[in-house]
């Protein structure tokens, strides 16, 4: 077969050109910045413009009512520009609506990220800190955590605790913390055995100073890389409990929620359906790609 | 003539800035073998006593793995002993198992000297900010400014020029590292430095420039030293007093010129017939075999394996560290003590060595 | 080995212990399900007589010390809806929820290891690009949009499957086919990855530069060693198919454990909800367990220490 390469054949980085030209230079440029990340760069921009504005860029209030103009369709399957988006059944401006999506589901995807950030780099430290008896705890609490099935776990505290937003946006940020915990765990121990935060140590400096001065801004680029990829992870489970009825409660709405209850006019209307289908997907997709780049690029240890 | 107590080495009157006793340090480890392994006791420092005066440095030398470095940090109290007593500036030290307040403001008076000057700088912060960080520390009411200034001061007194403030470690070269390090290490003015082979990563040429400023750092601010090294002529050229270690333990103890002229324990005349001297040649004792595991440490003296000239008795007694008019050796064929308090006395282990060459 | 075995298998009762506490914990420190379950109006008596027949009035510790009590004897309590065995509720559907999970993990496997594999050995190429391009939907298209597009397109407009129901094996296609195939995205994805770091290791180069033919290095090199970390994600796909089977049970009204847990949930069924998640838990548990030892038979560094501890 000769469609098996040679193994040894691997494209190897063209050897950066000693002539400056403009070709090199886009060349040079394209590389640094693909044109897939740049677009992912874009889409994310839109998004926190977005997230920032979304009252003054939405057309209607994601609330208000028109049921004279109900399941209108979208640009393009019969609508017009009034709705481009089209409406739902209730008259509501679909594209008012997936604008205000967005915003509750970002802001509640980067408020968990961030608790669990908060959370695996508190207790990946303490674990360094104190290693025996507490760091075994710590890291069975990993173990069960990594061992089930965040879903599961979610799903049962959510009905049983109740529906609040913060309390939902709490229990999402202990997704994915126990892998941030096991990295900031790992980092912190090899910082402590390598000299900058030992002698800091020997200095007299308390723990704290050591782990939040020292040794925390030289993990962060890996601790940065590690949460962007958890960001759309925690995109997916809001939108699946949502999606659910189990997550973000009306009348506000988020992605998955609207996927939830557009599901029901599926016959008669999917664009409800589809816009905000669509705007998980790219979104994700987007995010995946900027942290694929954004490991590959600062932490190539990080598998 | 014998002090009532041989063990305790010589004081002169006042109380030692550090004075440790019968210090040990040993790690249990499993031998290989799997499974089977049995477990054994690494003893990486065994039972050595050693005091240091104000003011005074003492150099630590012996090969790699004889124990310079434990005892560096068991002095600083940055790891628990297995045994002994620490005393500094006559009290006993903060236990380094928790690391404590009390322990944390004890690393006020006692810094320390690393050999990787790169490991021991945080590469995320400029070299200013780290020398001013003891300041931070220890004296949080500083105010900013006037640690800034202090550190600069400091930056001077070491020798790196104010523009290179800003820079990070790794735009420095290593000679300048370590001077960050010194002056950090100065920057509360220590009574006690330890330095750890302070210059043995550095270039040659760069090695001499460091020493004297460590030398002057001292003249000017008075503080003691414990000067770790391999290389003798380094220690020759810092330290007040050498201790020659071997497995663990203080072979031989005296000022420096006297023990490097004529050192009277066999392992110390073959380290030091190991140094080239330039323009003399002379017949070299090259020490025999690698020095033993730590861990299935001889019975008796622990050199008489590699010793050219053991008798029986090394095999099975370990001969006591004695002293005598400032110096001390381990070795039953050492001078018989007591021994006349001549400056040289004969050698008959030496003139041995050299035979044996 | 026997060592090694026994750790393993310690280290997973722990980690099941830990689930189920803190399964307890959640479900009983939540909410009063006298209230939930008789409602707000009930009688006084009423509640305390619900209380008394499920052991509710009895402190914490001791409803704690109880539950793993009946646990190690094999009883699960009963449902609080219907008073069957909650094991009882639990244990008919769990033969539904098998029928989808198991072909779409087959299928996960079927359709991700080849893929992987090509991709690998074609690497960068249009057919690298084109099975890299769809593997990047196994990570970002939810299974609910997947389920959904999928019955939209088959159910609605094409009118080839039903789109929900258990009736007839039809109604199995969609829900296997949508966690089929973004599972098949994952192992696709890092079969792949795993076989180019293979690819790339001297020993690879050594094997192909000596002149064993191509097919004999990929079969006896880069295979059983791509093999290891592959594994690993094999273990986590076992938790995104129980994961997904909720999800996917929802979208196509399949009557299996995970929309049972979404309605016991909602009715706070207490017992049904703590089988659930111990059975859950075992079943990862036992997936992990399955992977580590898997691991020993198939790591050859693995193999040979224990040769010698032995």
């Amino acid at each position: 077969m000769s469609a098996i390469p040679d193994p040894t054949s691997e494209p190897t980085s063209p050897a950066s050109g000693s002539v400056f030209t403009a070709k090199a230079g886009a060349r040079a440029f394209f590389e640094a910045w693909p044109p897939m990340v740049l677009i992912a760069l874009a889409w994310i921009a839109l998004c926190l413009v977005v997230v920032a504005f979304a009252p003054q860029i939405a057309p209607y209030d994601f609330l208000a009512l028109d049921l004279r103009a109900r399941l209108i369709p979208p640009v393009g399957m019969g609508g017009d520009w009034a709705h481009p988006l089209g409406t739902d059944e209730l008259g509501r401006d679909v594209l008012s609506r997936l604008i205000q999506s967005v915003r509750v589901s970002m802001v509640i995807a980067f408020l968990s990220t961030l608790i669990a950030a908060t959370l695996g780099v508190s207790l990946g430290f303490l674990a360094a800190w104190f290693r025996g008896r507490v760091e075994q705890a710590i890291l069975m609490l990993i173990d069960a955590q990594a061992a089930m099935p965040f879903m599961i776990i979610a799903l049962a505290a959510l009905a049983f605790l109740g529906n609040s937003l913060t309390l939902f946006t709490i229990l999402l940020g202990f997704h994915g913390w126990e892998r941030i915990a096991r990295i900031s765990r790992g980092l912190a121990i090899a910082a402590q055995e390598q000299g900058y935060a030992a002698a800091v140590r020997d200095l007299g400096a308390s723990p704290w100073r050591i782990y939040f001065r020292h040794i925390l801004p030289n993990i962060a680029s890996t601790l940065i890389v590690s949460m962007s990829l958890n960001f759309p992870e925690v995109i997916l489970l809001e939108s699946g409990l949502s999606f659910l009825g189990l997550g973000v409660q009306p009348p506000l709405t988020s992605l998955g929620n609207m996927v939830g209850y557009g599901r029901d006019y599926i016959q008669s209307a999917p664009w409800i359906m589809l816009a905000p289908a669509a705007a998980i997907v790219i979104t994700t997709l987007a995010i995946s790609v900027i942290g694929d780049w954004l490991r590959d690029r600062f932490d190539p240890t990080l598998r | 003539m014998t002090s009532p107590d041989l063990s305790a080495p010589a004081t002169e009157g006042e109380t030692p800035l550090l004075s440790v006793r019968g210090l040990a340090r040993h790690y249990p480890v499993r031998l290989p073998g799997g499974l089977f392994g049995r477990p054994g006791l690494l003893k990486a420092v065994d039972g050595i006593d050693f005091d240091l005066a104000r003011g005074e440095t003492l150099g630590l030398v012996g090969e790699s793995g004889c124990g310079k470095s434990t005892t560096a940090k068991l002095a600083l109290g940055l790891i628990p002993p297995s045994a002994g007593e620490i005393r500094f500036d006559g009290a006993p030290a903060p236990a380094p198992a928790r690391q404590d307040a009390a322990w944390r403001a004890r690393r006020r008076r006692m810094q320390m000297v690393y050999q990787d000057p790169l490991g021991a700088l945080d590469r995320r912060l400029g070299i200013l900010d780290q020398i001013a960080e003891p300041f931070a520390i220890h004296a949080p009411a500083t105010p900013r400014g006037e640690a800034r200034e202090r550190a600069a001061a400091l930056m001077d007194a070491v020798g790196l020029r104010p523009d290179m403030a800003a820079r990070f470690p790794h735009e420095l070269s290593g000679g300048q590292r370590q001077r960050v390090v010194i002056a950090r290490a100065l920057a509360l003015e220590p009574d006690l430095l330890v330095c750890d082979e302070p210059v043995s990563a550095l270039d040659v040429s760069i090695q001499a420039q460091v020493l004297n400023l460590l030398d002057d750092l001292r003249a000017r601010t008075g503080f003691a030293s414990l000067f770790i090294s391999h290389d003798l002529k380094v220690v020759r050229q810092m330290a007040d007093r050498v201790a020659v270690m071997y497995l663990g333990r203080i072979v031989e103890e005296g000022p420096p010129e006297t023990l490097f002229r004529a050192p009277l324990h066999p392992y110390a005349q073959a380290l030091v017939a190991a140094v080239p001297v330039p323009g003399r040649r002379r017949a070299r004792t090259a020490l025999r075999g690698d020095p033993p595991n730590p861990v299935d440490a001889p019975p008796g003296c622990p050199f008489h394996p590699r010793c050219p000239v053991a008798i029986a008795r090394c095999a099975t007694e370990r001969p006591p560290l004695l002293r005598d008019a400032g110096r001390a050796v381990a070795c039953h064929l050492a001078p018989a003590s007591p021994a006349p308090a001549s400056p040289t006395p004969a050698s008959p282990p030496h003139a041995a060595v050299s035979a044996a060459a | 080995m026997l060592r090694y075995l026994l750790s393993r298998l310690g280290r997973a009762l722990v980690t099941l212990v830990l689930i189920v506490s803190a399964a307890f914990i959640v479900l009983r420190l939540s909410g009063d399900p006298a209230i939930t379950i008789l409602g707000p109006e009930a009688p006084p008596e009423a509640y305390a007589a619900f209380r008394a027949a499920w052991g509710l009035d009895q402190p914490i510790w001791m409803q704690y010390l109880k539950y793993f009590g009946a646990i190690a004897q094999g009883d699960l309590g009963n449902s609080m809806r219907d008073g069957r065995t909650a094991l009882e509720v639990v244990g008919e559907r769990v033969p539904m929820t098998l029928a989808i999970t198991l072909p779409a993990f087959a299928l996960n496997l079927l359709i991700g290891l080849p893929a992987g594999i090509f991709a690998a050995l074609n690497r960068n190429t249009w057919a690298d690009r084109a099975i890299m391009a769809g593997s990047v939907m196994g990570f970002t298209v939810p299974s609910f949009v997947m389920g959904l597009v999928l019955a939209l397109i088959f159910a609605v407009k094409l009118r080839w499957l039903p789109s929900g129901g258990s009736d007839t094996i039809s109604h199995a296609i969609l829900p296997v086919v949508t966690m089929g195939v973004i599972g098949a995205a994952v192992i696709a994805r890092f079969t792949r990855s795993a076989m180019l770091e293979v690819l790339g290791q001297p020993y690879v180069r050594t094997a192909s530069a000596k002149g064993l033919v191509w097919r004999e290095v990929i079969v006896g090199h880069v295979l059983p060693n791509a093999a290891i970390p592959t594994l690993t994600i094999i273990g986590f796909m076992v938790g995104s198919l129980v994961a997904g089977a909720v999800v996917v049970e929802s979208i196509f009204s399949w009557p299996g454990v995970g929309r049972l847990l979404v309605t016991a949930v909602a009715n706070r069924d207490l017992a049904v909800v703590q089988v659930i998640i111990l059975m859950i838990g075992t079943t990862m548990v036992g997936a992990n367990l399955a992977v580590d030892l898997a691991y020993g038979w198939v790591d050859p560094r693995l193999r040979t220490a224990r040769l010698k501890t032995a």
